[in-house]
């Protein structure tokens, strides 16, 4: 199948943000922010179809909304930005917008489909050398703050002591998650983020607790996913989306079942 | 007299725009082993991160081995009230630690050889060796708690200050991790701060009672400080101490207010169950 240079192309945009994805997932379930994740990636549709209205690319529209928000739920205190009220509210609302924006341009709707599940199989060389812009600095970002980053999630009071600077952390934190979003979004769409950024992360999470080792086993999952997804797909014509949302549903489910007394081996 | 290691001077310390403690004045000797007590809301948490230089106060001063409260100094051990409920994380008992080990710092998370031997020398010192390998979330809250204390000790701390760690423990753990600082407490000759809802349990180990309510604080031996005119200043109302069987029983109108207080707690943990985030 690699003799079509669209399969191709699918292959590294995926490979890239599978990578980013999972790592990026594996801090989210740490965290406990996942569903801040999901919010940020319901925002940037908004962004993606305004930028589409006023004539610009739906790509920089989602980066630039997920960005924006991903840093005002940082800045608002933690208590706030992970009320899930709250962010079910303002996400429900960016849906509303984006359906707003779509319903005023209207040859812009073919495209709505894309957004909302993904077109990895329409990915080109542009679009390869963004995404691989935005995973270096979501990876670059990562390693920077990764240190009190782990800090601040597993132990919050006595990093606040030792003077970890926590607003800036958790900002900067959804920031790079924001990015990360963005770039997910183009392979399985704004509502599948989902597949990619958290199940592997979580999968990971059940099957180690080691640090490099979790971090190293969503990477690897996320990738498996995504490549094995869209071999799937070639092969039956079904979604790419759906074959990578039911690969990430089985290895997470398959996780759970692996018995504790396996997993105590570690 | 050797000069203190913990001194408040008129000390006016308030959380957000409440004054938790108006007007204070102690101060804490080298080796004194400090049990803190006090109704919910009456400032123990607020005195620790006083002391950890998080709440400058007011007004008045606070010192901390004869100088003002620095961030993140590594004279002070801290064990923090687990308020902070963990989702079902397998980390295991040696990152956990190693993180709290220069998590400050920027860049990736890195294991020296000389931090991994401090961790373990801690651990064993508390009799949690086993805790290293094991993860997080079969860990039970007593061995939570050895978890944390063993972190407090790293970096051979000269103060010690532990937020409830008998919170959430039953009796016989209560009873292990009182020893367990006690004796290293002496062995080390470390000042610890201890703050308990019962003062019962602390009795044997502690060498002072600090006595927060009201806004106010008494410091003293049991005797001085745990008696009616005292505690009826810090409660705000009238209170009866009984002793019984070597046992002390503080009481408003015929009831354990301290046991009313642990009760009250309880729900507060639930409560914060349910929002946990």
């Amino acid at each position: 199948m690699f003799q079509y240079e669209f399969i191709t192309n699918a292959f590294i945009a995926s490979g890239i943000v599978a990578v980013v994805s999972g790592v990026t997932g594996y801090f989210l379930v740490m965290r406990g922010q996942t569903f801040a994740g999901h919010a940020l990636s319901h925002i940037g549709f908004a962004g993606a179809t305004g930028a589409g209205l006023i004539g610009l690319s739906p790509l920089w529209g989602l980066v630039g909304f997920t960005l924006m928000a991903g840093i005002g739920m940082g800045l608002m205190s933690e208590r706030i930005s992970n009320r899930d009220v709250a962010i079910g509210v303002v996400l429900a609302l960016s849906l509303g917008f984006g359906l707003l924006f779509l319903h005023y341009y209207t040859s812009f709707a073919s495209q709505a489909t894309a957004l909302l599940f993904g077109n990895v199989l329409a990915v080109d060389r542009g679009m390869i050398a963004a995404l691989g812009v935005l995973g270096a600095v979501v990876v670059v970002g990562l390693g920077v703050i990764m240190r009190p980053l782990i800090f601040a999630t597993l132990q919050p009071e006595l990093a606040e002591a030792k003077g970890v600077p926590m607003r800036f952390i958790s900002t900067a934190f959804l920031a790079i998650v924001a990015l990360a979003v963005a770039a997910c979004a183009q392979i399985v769409g704004v509502l599948m983020v989902f597949t990619l950024m958290v199940g592997p992360g979580a999968t990971a999470q059940r099957l180690t607790g080691g640090l490099w080792s979790g971090l190293a086993a969503a990477a690897l999952l996320a990738l498996a996913e995504a490549w094995l997804g869209i071999a799937i797909a070639f092969e039956t014509d079904w979604p790419v989306s759906f074959c990578i949302a039911v690969l990430s549903a089985i290895g997470y489910f398959a996780a759970m079942m692996v018995p504790a007394t396996a997993r105590h081996a570690h | 007299m050797n000069s203190p290691v913990v001194e408040l001077t008129h000390a006016t310390i308030a959380v957000g725009k409440r004054a938790v403690l108006r007007d204070v004045s102690f101060s804490i000797q080298a080796g004194d082993f400090v049990g803190v007590l006090g109704p919910n809301g009456a400032g123990k948490t607020t005195v620790m991160r006083a002391i950890l230089g998080l709440l400058p106060p007011t007004s008045g001063t606070i010192r901390v081995f004869g100088e003002a409260p620095k961030f993140g100094a590594s004279t002070i051990g801290y064990l923090p009230q687990l308020r902070t409920v963990l989702p079902d994380l397998r980390v295991r008992g040696l990152d956990y630690i190693a993180i709290s080990l220069h998590g400050e710092r920027w860049g990736l998370p890195s294991l020296a050889a000389a931090d991994r031997h401090a961790i373990e020398e801690t651990l064993d010192a508390v009799g949690a060796s086993d805790l290293a390998r094991r993860p997080l979330s079969d860990m039970s809250g007593g061995e939570r708690q050895r978890l944390l204390l063993a972190q407090a000790l790293i970096g051979k701390p000269k103060l010690l200050l532990l937020d409830e760690p008998l919170i959430s423990l039953d009796a016989r753990h209560q009873e292990v991790v009182i020893d367990v600082v006690r004796r290293i407490a002496r062995e080390r000759g470390i000042t610890v701060l201890f703050s308990a809802h019962e003062l019962n349990q602390l009795l044997g180990a502690i060498d002072k009672v600090l006595y927060l309510g009201n806004g106010h604080a008494a410091l003293g031996t049991v005797d001085e400080v745990v008696t009616a005119p005292v505690l009826s200043r810090l409660y705000g109302t009238e209170i009866e101490v009984l002793r019984a069987g070597g046992h002390i029983f503080v009481m408003s109108r015929g009831r354990d207010v301290e046991r009313d207080a642990h009760q009250h707690d309880h729900d507060h943990g639930h409560d914060h169950h349910g929002h946990g985030h």
